[in-house]
């Protein structure tokens, strides 16, 4: 914001203190998960016993509503009022920012409800995980709104050094310290990236505020644009690493398969929804003028991204890992949104950052139920004949997992089509071919489950004779069964919301698809 | 959803035949699984429901129009200009028959005896995905249903297939997936480009305004007839197929014979020709060619199986290269051929799939060098056979003479070699089902072919509407042929009025 500012005092004043006015009702949505976090924190510290079990979830979930009925609000004073800036020019306040911050508020919501029961099972219940989730999603937040390439990298900040420690949350477990240091020194890295960029776009163009970035590059033809370019290059490497594109990717599946999973669906949902966030704010419309520069670079990323991402989850063996590259996958449709830098792109990309909050928790929630005790059972012979355990959660997986496979009548199916067709619009058509086969790929390694789910035990698998002519009852299991999932209230109402979310959208998606068309950015 | 059009207080008999099975998907999935009697009767109560449905829309179709009846149209995406579009006309009238009839006795025919409740579900799924790609004038809703189809079917050959299922499955899958990508982006740059200026539209019936043409209509044609060619399956596009039919449960390879690859022909017959009839015609000789190859490849092959529902599956590809040389000969006589033969194909190697898993039931081999004299100890199920597999190679008198009759016809007038090679095709077809015939049926029973159950009761049940519709179709096949055509010769001049050219003239019978 500095930079800003002070690019705007007249050379000829010595800095004086600026008197910032700032409009608090603009962040509400912001302010009310920070001041809910700090409340978290000091009641648990005011409360000698131990607590309620469940307590702290319930306090982060009505925090987290609260700030969703903030962005509900703030959407509607946007329509009315028409789209502003805040707080000196650093803070946009548009349709887009508050889409992105109900989508971050729906990702914490389910987050926090399918933590509860997995800090209890691993001992770990307190309200330390719920307030780091919170303080995360007020970054993810302000990186939505971000007007300022310095805002910009805070809300990074806030969003990654809450994650980093979520990662490590599982102090018991090897991996999840190992992921929390990988990810710790990759995303320092990728950070000090994006800050290198932020300086050379400051160079090049003399301002780190998005607007008057944008103005210089629209009244002025830079001839030796070698900075500008560098910075661009150097801002979609240090996002590009939040969201995990390839290949920027190297961290994911081993930061997704040691984080405890409720952390990791989270991670999934909302950091994605913040890196898109200011990829689609900063290059879509400050960096519009220079489209001819940058849209090769996000092509050859998707690509990338889309190809690594759906075949290495082939061949995958362990959940977490596969989920962590069908989610270098979904990156790729986004950025295939982003490519086709327009309206209907920005709109697409927004409609699958909301689709794939819910698809992506739903799964997670299911891992997390599946793993039980230890979170470690997440191998895929873990879900053979699952449906024969637990019916109603191997219906609900399939769900989800078809949604991520894009069968039509889910969301899943939906936000493909979206951005394929932004895709289409703006004449990417080897995109938007390349993306569907990488489609067809994908949804192989999610049927694969859906098969294994609903096949009878080892023995009958292998068995040469086919299953519908043998007939023969084959009741004796060679493995041991394992231990009987139970399905907590919490995590009942997270997979409920967000099999709703998954199969309303898919039938009747208009109201959503409006939702995301009206979120536009300020120009 | 807000209506736009109402068909005038009329039976919404297409949305009805769609939500039917869905409904009954849903209802068999909330049945406790241990009640498998419950489950397969609600199953049958369902698929028959439809087909009652189908029977009824089928009397109320009024004869001598061409133009889509029964229509509904609701909007589903206002944004994208997406409707619940559905129409039927006698190009697709039959077919939503043939998949309705061929649903309940592909239910009650082979013996399921692991999770009833699953396959029941995605069986009805399967019929309503199928169904609903016939009807469907909106080109995302054809998509929608188009993919819709897929997963069921997926699961049927992996869980309820035999022993290569996992493979041949992914390979299904894999091929038919690669397909729709270009499906989709052909679909979607079809839209862009010929929708009306202002608001973007997937109706079928709009788009057919303003037709593309030039090389952008030549390489959409070819996006489209991708998806399709690997659905029908043309040459070369064919090599899932024998895979996923012989790996397929019994009532999973029927489907898929029967309803799956008319998909892929009907897809070709109404989006191919009415979106792009330039491009179709100038790319007909190629085409052709594949039919060609496909016909005398498929049945040459054939006759070199050693599995007898492997001779089956590719006998298909040999008869769908028929449907496709007729549908290109841009021909009335080669196009109504066309879609009767769909029908019949239907139903003749539907029935075809259903001996073959009637014969694995009881000796658990397809092997025809295991199997002997069967003749002798099951004179009825024999009797059925010859009547089916003479449907099948098309003798006169029964219905597959008179759509490969037409077809042949039609293409002579218009592209005369073609039809000359492919009339090869009708005797290879003979040569490799009779001689399937001989070596299975005759000859004197040995070992555990002279303890070859005869047909039970269920299985005649099954087996006789199937026969009686090969009988009548082929003894008289008018009141099918006279629902076709109109929309047939609509298709037709369609085609003509787009590409300025004229079919030739044939002598017309004296009335």
């Amino acid at each position: 914001m500095s930079g800003s500012l002070l690019a705007q005092a007249p050379p000829s004043v010595p800095n004086t203190l600026l008197h910032v006015h700032v409009e608090y009702s603009r962040l509400l949505p912001e302010i009310i998960l920070i001041v809910g976090a700090l409340a978290i924190l000091t009641l648990s510290s005011l409360i000698r016993r131990r607590a309620r079990p469940g307590l702290w979830s319930f306090c982060s979930t009505v925090v987290a509503l609260a700030s969703l009925a903030a962005s509900g609000w703030l959407w509607h004073e946007v329509d009315i009022h028409g789209q502003s800036l805040a707080v000196r020019g650093a803070v946009a306040v548009d349709q887009f920012s508050v889409f992105i911050m109900i989508t971050i508020g729906a990702a914490l919501v389910l987050g926090s409800l399918v933590a509860d029961h997995y800090l209890r099972q691993e001992g770990l219940d307190g309200p330390e995980l719920y307030v780091l989730a919170l303080l995360s999603g007020s970054g993810g937040m302000l990186m939505g709104a971000a007007n300022d390439l310095l805002v910009l990298f805070l809300g990074l900040e806030i969003l990654s050094i809450s994650l980093y420690v979520l990662a490590g949350f599982q102090r018991q477990r090897m991996e999840s310290g190992e992921a929390a240091m990988k990810y710790f020194i990759l995303g320092a890295f990728s950070s000090a990236l994006f800050l290198y960029g932020v300086a050379l776009t400051y160079g090049a163009t003399g301002s780190t505020n998005l607007q008057e970035i944008s103005d210089f590059l629209a009244r002025n033809v830079i001839i030796h644009n070698g900075a500008l370019l560098a910075g661009m290059v150097f801002l979609l490497v240090g996002l590009g690493f939040k969201v995990a594109a390839v290949p920027f990717h190297a961290w994911t599946p081993d930061v997704y398969q040691g984080a405890p999973t409720p952390v990791t669906g989270f991670m999934a949902a909302a950091a994605k929804a913040a890196g898109f966030a200011g990829l689609l704010r900063v290059f879509t419309i400050t960096f519009a003028t220079q489209r001819t520069d940058w849209q090769p670079l996000v092509w050859v990323l998707a690509v990338l991204t889309l190809v690594v991402g759906s075949v290495l989850a082939v061949v995958q063996q362990d959940i977490k890992r596969m989920l962590a590259y069908s989610s270098i996958n979904h990156a790729g449709y986004i950025l295939i949104g982003l490519q086709a830098a327009r309206a209907e792109g920005i709109a697409g990309s927004l409609f699958y950052l909301l689709a794939y909050t819910f698809m992506v928790l739903g799964s997670f929630a299911v891992v997390t139920l599946v793993a039980g005790r230890g979170d470690s059972a997440h191998g895929l012979e873990t879900y053979r004949s699952l449906s024969s355990r637990r019916p109603g959660l191997a219906l609900t997986f399939t769900v989800f997992l078809m949604a991520q496979a894009g069968v039509p009548f889910t969301s899943g199916f939906l936000a493909k089509f979206y951005v394929i067709s932004a895709a289409v619009k703006s004449h990417s058509y080897a995109l938007a071919i390349i993306g569907m086969l990488t489609a067809a790929i994908a949804a192989f390694f999610y049927l694969r489950i859906i098969v294994l789910m609903y096949s009878g035990p080892v023995a009958a698998a292998e068995s040469e004779e086919p299953s519908s002519g043998g007939g023969v009852a084959v009741a004796v299991t060679a493995e041991p069964q394992t231990a009987r999932i139970i399905i907590p209230f919490t995590t009942g109402i997270a997979l409920a919301i967000a099999l709703a979310f998954t199969i309303v959208v898919g039938v009747f998606p208009s109201p959503v698809i409006d939702f995301a068309r009206h979120a536009t950015l300020l120009h | 959803m807000t209506t736009l059009t109402t068909s005038a207080s009329q039976f919404p008999f297409l949305t009805v035949l769609i939500l039917l099975p869905v409904a009954g998907a849903a209802v068999v999935a909330l049945v406790p699984r241990s009640r498998v009697e419950l489950v397969k009767l609600l199953g049958l109560v369902f698929s028959l429901a439809t087909a009652a449905v189908a029977a009824v829309m089928l009397y109320q179709f009024k004869l001598g129009q061409a133009d889509y009846q029964f229509q509904t149209s609701h909007v589903w995406i206002k944004s994208f200009g997406i409707s619940w579009h559905l129409g039927v006309d006698g190009i697709s009238l039959f077919l939503v028959v043939l998949t309705a009839v061929l649903f309940p006795l592909a239910l009650a025919g082979p013996k399921v005896h692991d999770q009833l409740k699953a396959y029941t579900a995605w069986m009805l799924v399967l019929e309503a995905g199928c169904i609903g790609t016939f009807v469907a004038l909106d080109l995302f809703l054809f998509f929608v249903m188009f993919e819709v189809v897929l997963p069921p079917m997926y699961f049927l050959i992996a869980g309820w297939g035999y022993a290569n299922r996992v493979y041949a499955s992914l390979k299904f899958f894999l091929y038919t997936l690669a397909g729709s990508a270009f499906l989709l982006v052909g679909i979607l740059t079809t839209v862009f480009l010929a929708s009306p200026s202002g608001h973007v539209t997937f109706d079928f019936v709009e788009l057919q305004k303003h037709l593309l043409t030039g090389a952008t209509g030549k390489w959409l044609f070819l996006a489209f007839v991708v998806a399709f060619a690997v659905k029908v399956p043309l040459f070369p596009f064919h090599t899932w197929l024998p895979d996923a039919h012989t790996e397929a449960p019994t009532a999973g390879s029927v489907i898929l014979a029967g309803v799956l690859l008319k998909l892929g022909t009907y897809g070709i017959l109404r989006f191919g020709l009415g979106l792009f009839p330039q491009a179709a015609v100038d790319l007909a000789p190629l085409l052709l060619t594949l039919a060609v190859i496909g016909i005398t490849y498929g049945a040459v092959v054939a006759a070199m199986q050693k599995d007898l529902k492997r001779l089956v599956a590719y006998s298909s590809i040999a008869h769908l290269g028929f449907i496709v040389l007729g549908t290109f000969a841009f021909t009335s006589q080669g196009l109504t051929g066309g879609v009767l033969q769909m029908v019949n194909h239907g139903l003749s190697t539907g029935a075809l799939f259903l001996l073959v898993g009637w014969i694995y039931e009881r000796r658990h081999t397809r092997l025809i060098a295991e199997l002997h004299g069967i003749q002798k100890v099951a004179p009825l199920f024999a009797g059925v056979f010859t009547v089916v597999m003479f449907s099948s190679i098309g003798l006169p008198g029964l219905n597959g003479f008179v759509g490969e009759f037409l077809i042949l016809i039609g293409t002579f007038i218009t592209h005369r070699w073609w039809a000359v090679v492919a009339a090869t095709g009708v005797i290879l077809a003979a040569v490799y089902l009779l001689w399937a015939y001989q070596r299975v049926f005759h000859g004197v029973p040995t070992g555990d072919n002279a303890t070859f159950p005869e047909m039970t009761w269920r299985e005649r049940g099954v087996m006789l509407p199937l026969l009686v519709l090969i009988v009548f179709l082929g003894v008289y096949p008018k009141p099918v042929l006279s629902r076709i055509e109109p929309s047939v010769d609509r298709l037709v001049q369609h085609v003509q009025v787009a590409t300025h050219t004229h079919q030739p003239q044939v002598a017309q019978p004296k009335p």
